[in-house]
């Protein structure tokens, strides 16, 4: 088994009085696609926002590399080399897509302008549209330029909220080839209601149900067991 | 399109008064109308900025108009007591002590601007009603140190020479100092936008008013970019008091809590946390101030909140608002 890149244990995560995540432990291998899977208001979302310091687990821990990140400050952990991509993209509007790009690269080393260039390539309506402001994009641009933002440093870890969320079945499926594409250069968390979208990307899988981790293996195994669909997801 | 609409509708307002007062006398208003809203625009464009990035109301920000005020006059005094730079009629020592004046306004500005932020506000971010509290009191703690340093009285403040007076062109009255303060009022804005349009600081900046947790998850730390911010905005109030303590020629401890209320009024007509808004709300501010109390003097501040409501109703972002 290849090695972990990122590890949770037990964690638990409260917003306000409400206690979210109620033991969430999950481990993602490096270089795989890992899908995190469950109803609505399960705590996919929340255990993303707990891994990049948005909110702070009340117990438990998360590892980058075996090292802990829980407890620092949002900035610091995502510059340990994690790209975040939230739901609802997260883009600034009255910025022009370059300027969205600008804000999101940190540091200029040797690969950054390989980087760019690739983003560019995965995505072309961007560099068409680069002085345009990015609020006048559509849906499925803006979920581009939400990707893009985390493709422009070198990121070890990518963590994608929802991608699909919204989308036309034909911008989905054009997300799913710049995801695969993505697989190549960085390790992926992805948070995806959309089933055949995350059967076609990930390699293993977690199922959270009420702020637990309930099952995981392997991707495969999941899309073969119906009655764990059935029981969890609801398909 | 968006921004044009604002735009005209200053300059129609600008016009209108000419139906009712004659031509000598409005332009004599103007050039006070738009050095008042300079003025309010140095208050006014901190304000902005602490507000649309960090989301903070922060009532001490009079405070430190009035510290910024004393600050300077103490310099003016000093300087003129033991040099006579106010007194001498050479532009080159009234200018060297106006300098020196702004700069010390300035700095006691951002000084107490960090403190502020480090030790009150910080621990009170984005909880509003602990924010007003506690920028409240620290107003109250900071007026009563005015008062212990200084006395509790008004007291009036040496204008360096070559700033007093008026030119007379062609039978219109023009005051100098108002023209100082326009010309000031202009370079702060120019300093503003270059520094937001044109730097990386100013992007990040830009973009964390729009969303303040989306920079923190691209690698920035917000609370570098608030200290910064909240200092830079300070160092404005410290010099629109000083400026104010010259264009009415004197200080008074409550000064800064006067002033906070058109700064407030200017934020909200402009849009919370657009600098742009914020100059055009203050010059409409600062000039039906004028008109008005030219016209039908008990109304002149009625008006302003009449303007605010106005505009509100029509746009209820303000001027240019994102909404926030």
């Amino acid at each position: 088994m290849a090695e972990t890149l990122l590890e949770l244990d037990d964690v638990h995560t409260f917003i306000g009085q409400h206690h979210i995540l109620q033991g969430v432990t999950l481990a993602v291998r490096r270089d795989a696609v890992t899908v995190l899977l469950g109803r609505n208001g399960a705590g996919k979302t929340t255990t993303l926002r707990t891994i990049v310091g948005l909110l702070r687990p009340a117990r438990g821990s998360v590892r980058l590399e075996g090292r802990p990140i829980h407890g620092l400050r949002p900035h610091a952990i995502v510059r340990r080399g994690i790209g975040f991509v939230p739901e609802g993209q997260g883009i600034f509007a009255t910025l022009t897509v370059d300027e969205n790009l600008r804000v999101a690269r940190l540091g200029s080393d040797a690969g950054a302008p390989a980087r760019l260039a690739r983003v560019f390539e995965l995505f072309p309506d961007l560099a068409r549209f680069r002085a345009a402001r990015a609020g006048t994009l559509s849906g499925g641009q803006k979920q581009m330029l939400s990707i893009a933002r985390a493709l422009v440093n070198p990121n070890r870890l990518l963590l994608v909220d929802e991608p699909s969320k919204g989308l036309a079945p034909i911008v989905i499926e054009h997300l799913v080839e710049a995801l695969r594409a993505m697989k190549a250069h960085a390790t992926v968390l992805l948070v995806e209601q959309n089933f055949a979208m995350a059967q076609a990307l990930a390699d293993d899988f977690y199922l959270i149900d009420d702020g637990r981790t309930v099952h995981h293996g392997p991707m495969a195994a999941l899309v073969a067991d119906d009655a764990l669909k059935k029981r969890y997801l609801g398909i | 399109m968006r921004r044009a609409a604002p735009a005209a509708l200053v300059v129609g307002l600008a016009l209108l008064p000419l139906a009712a007062i004659e031509p000598r006398v409005y332009l004599t208003l103007t050039i006070a109308g738009l050095a008042m809203g300079m003025l309010i625009f140095l208050v006014a464009a901190g304000l902005t900025l602490i507000f649309g990035l960090m989301d903070v109301l922060n009532f001490a920000h009079g405070a430190l108009f009035s510290w910024g005020a004393y600050a300077g006059f103490t310099v003016l005094v000093l300087l003129n007591e033991r040099l006579g730079w106010a007194e001498a009629p050479s532009l080159g020592l009234n200018a060297l002590l106006l300098l020196a004046a702004v700069a010390a306004a300035m700095a006691v500005g951002l000084v107490l601007g960090v403190v502020l932020e480090r030790v009150i506000v910080r621990p009170v971010y984005g909880r509003h009603m602990f924010q007003i509290l506690i920028t409240l009191g620290a107003t109250i703690v900071l007026e009563e140190l005015i008062r212990i340093g200084w006395g509790p009285n008004d007291q009036v403040l040496p204008v360096p020479f070559t700033f007093q007076g008026s030119w007379d062109l062609a039978d219109v009255i023009v005051l100098r100092f108002p023209v100082v303060a326009i010309v000031l009022g202009l370079v702060v804005y120019g300093a503003i936008a270059l520094v937001l349009r044109r730097t990386r600081v100013g992007l990040i900046v830009r973009a964390g008013v729009e969303n303040g947790e989306m920079i923190q998850v691209l690698g920035h730390d917000i609370h570098r970019y608030f200290t910064g911010v909240f200092a830079a905005g300070s160092a404005l109030a410290g010099l629109g008091g000083l400026m104010w303590a010259i264009f009415s020629q004197s200080v008074r401890p409550a000064m800064g809590g006067e002033q906070l209320i058109f700064a407030f009024i200017v934020v909200i007509i402009g849009g919370l946390g657009s600098v742009s808004g914020s100059l055009l709300g203050a010059l409409i501010v600062g000039l039906s101030y004028n008109y008005v109390a030219f016209l039908l003097p008990k109304a002149a501040i009625g008006v302003n909140m009449a303007l605010m409501v106005v505009i509100l109703l029509l746009r209820p972002a303000g001027l240019f608002g994102s909404g926030k």
